[in-house]
């Protein structure tokens, strides 16, 4: 399980042959399958129980929003990025947004800066708590769910009430923000934060001294930090094997580098320790946003932008810390309204391919554990 | 031992259960070796033991009857099911259902059968091998009859004969282990 | 006509159950008041859980179908009933058909010989634990076969989970049960029984509930059998058969309508046949709580009495709860029908004052009230634990339940037969 590469793929032609081989079991796990985060296919090679390999069909939700965005302007362009990761869409919209103003030279206003980290991060504690209620689902334990839906119901009000919109907010504008924060938006946040704190210390109750989920996660799904590497895996699955990187603290973007906050990593990257590390992070989250929204300056929430965007020709790369690893966007401009070529390096996507490396000598549950754990948003991976 | 104790109620209808009991055996049996598919097989030879189980308890036996059903309709026949499950179905409608020797086998069949009619309706004496009248004790005095004659310091009389005969099932299951596995 | 009304009174003098009694009428109207009313249990059971657990998920659970959703399982079955029977092109039609029978009647023939009261049996027979044991087991073929029927991979290895699943924990099971029979033979009077109603009247007769006896081997017993239980039954958090996030539903993947119906069925009787199992072998059966505490007539009479508050104060709720209803005439009818509902349980209560009916009842009450503390806990598992894994289970049932099953086992048997072990070493060591 050390190198990636010398994992040969599934060979799926070969029938079985011999009378009374009650060994190999091919089983398609998806496209529907409760299980399977959405639309994933994943096609499982077993011996018994026993996971021999598999591999994951996708694009069965592909848009193309890569190929809408060089038919749209770049400002037109800005609502369909929510729609790739849709439980996380504030930060797609911040990654999207900072990397055009990077292109175009420009920075957002301070104030700006400060109410898209507190979405953001409010963003990322939602992402993480919906990500909680599904993988505990998964692993059998249903009461979380209703735990994490209940408070996640609290952040998106505070969307609801900013913007309109709950889910695809579309949040943010290239050079800042569209909306002023509205009235008593510090208050609320500062509700959130002291309402939310002992409900995670709820949630830790429930699982992390459970004797099942610990025999569950523990040692489950184990990859090492070289391999992370390898694959390209980002977020909180690379920092549980140990790799302190966190977009936010190594090359950091918006004003991160104004606040303080730890960056958690685990030892053994299994699926405890993900757990754990994600369990920290909201936390974190909500240490930054304590910060934030005590330090909100006033001033104009929106930077001077042309109403017709004709960013120079040129190309950038901008990724942030989105709350499922590196979300990047390589944008091509060729001078004109449209952006010649959008790349999105979507991490649900990268990090994906890890599951293989994952699951092999695994058992069926397993499979479906690390599914879990990787936190993979379909929207984002077929995008 | 007592001789036969009347029971508390006397049984209803027992020929007509008996009847029907012994018809859904052989019935089952014949299924067990005619069907193709092993489920099929494994399905009718469930029944075949139900209706077994039934008749030890016509024959006042309820504590045998009740092993009958945990052991082997509960316990073995779901293992032979977990096994049939795993084969492919396709594969065995293929192949050969009767081997080359039936004709033997049908041969040492009625031979068995024969000797069977034979020994019931020899008399010596006046007698038969096989009494008349039941010899039955209580129902609820079944279980304890059967633990007497097992472990009974007295009457205990099978113990060494039961425990071999566990011995020699031990000897098997190890037999299979060693057989289905490559590496020990 | 004379004839056929005194062969109906003669039972009700004769002090026995129907089956020991030999009366046919008395059995008929037996089995058909345990199937009724277990029937009405899968319902309560189907409703309680659902709304029990939406409470510990805070949310309300069943709100539509009638006040508070009572008749929500009502609007299930009726729906189930209506729904197409599918069966799928590729299944083996007739072992497919046959499966959820094979799985419904295992699971209503054991309560043959559950004792709901001293007489309250439709029988009792002299092999009742194993009987039920036996046939409790045989339900496990129809999961197998409904698996291996429906001709798909989810279901098949729903079934293979499920099989080994069942035959490991009714290992442990036995083990725990048997030594509960060990205990019955400690009676002055009587050898051991495996009769369900002897089981309990040799716990009266030893004035002590077998989870207290020779503590704490007989409440080791009772836990062993109380986590296999819940094994055997597929609940959670042993539900891998039917582990909805990995197999779908498992071995009923296939199934719709009332052939699925039917596994519904079978599984909450059979949740209830194996709660009523440890209730007679540990809990004291019927017998009511603190006999040895609180002995002497006047605890009995307040004792009996209880099962009448009991439904009193379930009506009291539901009245309060009518009080509360909205005012709006769109919950008028619903606002009715829960005081209707109020009402019936009042009547139930008030007539289980009656010294003839409080007497016959009380039995069936405390049985009853002990199996849903089960269920209560059932539901509680439910909302609580994440789901073992396979090898996990299989380890807790080999490696943890059934070596400590079998010390269990020859532990009881010392401590049982001290006495004359000790006598006989005493004579081994005299020259």
């Amino acid at each position: 399980m050390t190198d990636p590469r010398s994992i040969s793929p599934l060979d799926l032609e070969t029938p079985d042959q011999t009378f009374l081989d009650a060994n190999e079991l091919v089983i398609n796990m998806g496209p529907q399958h409760p299980a399977t985060h959405g639309v994933l296919r994943v096609i499982l090679r077993l011996d018994g129980e026993k996971v021999l390999g598999l591999e994951c069909v996708i694009g069965y939700l592909h848009r193309g929003v890569e190929k809408i965005a060089e038919n749209r302007t770049y400002t037109m362009f800005n609502p369909y990025v929510d729609r790739m990761d849709y439980v996380a869409a504030v930060s797609n919209g911040l990654g999207y947004c900072e990397a055009v103003e990077k292109l175009l030279s420009v920075e957002a206003p301070p104030r700006a800066q400060f109410i898209r980290v507190i979405l953001t991060e409010l963003n990322r504690i939602a992402s993480h708590q919906l990500w909680l209620g599904t993988h505990a689902l998964d692993i059998g334990a249903i009461t979380p769910l209703f735990y994490t839906f209940r408070d996640r119901e609290e952040i998106l009000k505070i969307f609801e009430k900013y913007c309109g919109a709950r889910l695809t907010t579309h949040a943010f504008r290239i050079g800042g923000l569209q909306y002023e924060a509205y009235d008593g938006f510090e208050q609320d946040v500062r509700n959130f934060v002291s309402f939310v704190k002992p409900k995670i210390d709820e949630y830790e109750e429930l699982l992390t001294t459970n004797r099942i989920w610990l025999e569950r996660t523990k040692g489950v799904g184990v990859i090492s930090g070289k391999d992370c590497i390898a694959l390209g895996v980002t977020g909180p699955v690379l920092r549980a094997s140990g790799v302190k990187w966190d977009i936010r603290k190594a090359l950091p973007y918006a004003n991160y580098r104004n606040f303080d906050f730890e960056i958690p990593t685990g030892e053994n990257g299994d699926t405890y320790d993900r757990y754990l590390v994600r369990m920290v992070e909201m936390r974190q989250s909500l240490r930054i946003i304590e910060q934030a929204v005590e330090g909100i300056p006033e001033g104009p929430i929106m930077a001077k932008v042309p109403k017709v965007m004709k960013p120079p020709v040129g190309e950038v790369y901008h990724s942030i810390e989105a709350p499922k690893g590196e979300l990047g966007y390589f944008i091509v401009s060729d001078g004109s309204t449209q952006p010649y070529r959008v790349r999105v390096r979507p991490p649900s996507f990268v990090n994906l391919q890890a599951l293989d490396v994952m699951c092999r000598g695994q058992l069926v549950a397993d499979v479906i554990a690390v599914i879990g754990t990787l936190d993979i948003v379909l929207g984002e991976v077929d995008r | 031992m007592n001789p036969a104790t009347v029971p508390a109620n006397p049984p209803v209808a027992t020929p007509f259960f008996f009847y029907l009991l012994a018809a859904i055996m052989i019935i089952g049996g014949i299924l067990v070796i005619t069907r193709r598919n092993a489920v099929h097989s494994a399905m009718a030879l469930i029944t075949t033991l139900l209706a077994q189980a039934a008749l030890y308890l016509m024959l006042y036996a309820p504590f045998v009857a009740g092993v009958q059903i945990i052991l082997y309709a509960g316990g073995i026949m779901v293992l032979f099911l977990f096994v049939i499950m795993l084969i492919s179905i396709e594969r065995t409608q293929k192949e050969r259902q009767f081997n080359k020797q039936w004709l033997v086998g049908i041969a040492a069949a009625a031979a068995l059968g024969g000797l069977f009619i034979a020994v019931y309706t020899t008399r010596t004496g006046g007698r038969t091998l096989f009494p008349e009248g039941r010899l039955t004790y209580l129902e609820g005095e079944n279980t304890q009859r059967v633990a007497a004659l097992l472990f009974d310091r007295a009457t205990g009389t099978y113990m060494f004969a039961f425990e071999i005969a566990s011995l020699l099932l031990l000897v098997a299951i190890i037999g299979a282990v060693v057989m289905a596995k490559k590496r020990i | 006509m004379h004839g056929a009304i005194q062969y109906i009174l003669s039972y009700l003098e004769s002090n026995q159950t129907p089956g020991a009694a030999g009366n046919v009428f008395w059995a008929t109207v037996y089995i058909l008041l345990v199937f009724v009313g277990l029937s009405i249990a899968v319902i309560a059971m189907n409703w309680l859980e659902r709304k029990i657990l939406a409470h510990m998920q805070v949310r309300l659970g069943p709100m539509r179908v009638g006040p508070h959703g009572l008749l929500q399982p009502i609007a299930d079955a009726l729906k189930l009933l209506l729904k197409e029977d599918i069966i799928p092109a590729e299944a083996d039609k007739i072992v497919f058909w046959v499966a959820p029978f094979i799985v419904v009647l295992a699971a209503f023939t054991v309560f043959v010989v559950v004792p709901f009261g001293p007489t309250h049996a439709i029988t009792d027979m002299n092999i009742g634990v194993l009987f039920m044991l036996g046939v409790s087991s045989l339900s496990v073929l129809g999961i197998v076969t409904a698996g291996w029927a429906s001709n798909s991979h989810y279901p098949l290895i729903g079934a293979l989970r499920s099989s080994a699943q069942m035959v490991s924990y009714e290992v442990a099971m036995g083990l725990a049960v048997v030594s509960v029979i060990l205990m019955t033979s400690l009676n002055e009077t009587s050898t051991g029984t495996l009769s369900m109603i002897g089981i309990v009247q040799s716990q009266l007769a030893q004035r002590e509930w077998f989870i207290f006896k020779f503590f704490p081997l007989g409440l080791i017993g009772f836990f062993i059998f109380a986590v296999a239980m819940v094994a055997e039954t597929n609940r959670a958090p042993f539900d891998l058969p039917e582990a909805e996030s990995e197999l779908t539903a498992g071995f009923h993947t296939e199934y719709s309508g009332f052939r699925w119906s039917l596994f519904f069925l079978a599984e909450y009787s059979a949740m209830i046949a194996v709660s009523s199992i440890a209730v007679t072998l540990w809990l004291g059966g019927w017998l009511r709580p603190f006999p040895n505490a609180l002995p002497g007539s006047t605890w009995e009479l307040v004792f009996s009495l209880i099962p009448g508050f009991t439904f009193l104060f379930l009506a009291g709720m539901t009245f309060y709860s009518t009080a509360r209803m909205p005012k709006h005439p769109l919950f008028r009818v619903q606002t009715i029908g829960l005081g209707g509902f109020g009402a019936l349980l009042a009547l139930v209560g008030l007539i289980l004052f009656i010294p003839g009916v409080r007497v016959r009842v009380q039995d069936i009450f405390w049985f009853s009230a002990k199996v849903a503390g089960f269920m209560y806990l059932y539901i509680w598992y439910r909302g609580t634990f994440p789901r073992y894994r396979f090898d996990q289970l299989m380890k807790v049932g080999w490696k943890v339940l059934l070596p400590t099953g079998l010390a269990l086992l020859i532990l009881t048997a010392l401590v049982a037969m001290r006495t004359e072990l000790l006598a006989d070493l005493r004579g081994a060591w005299r020259p």
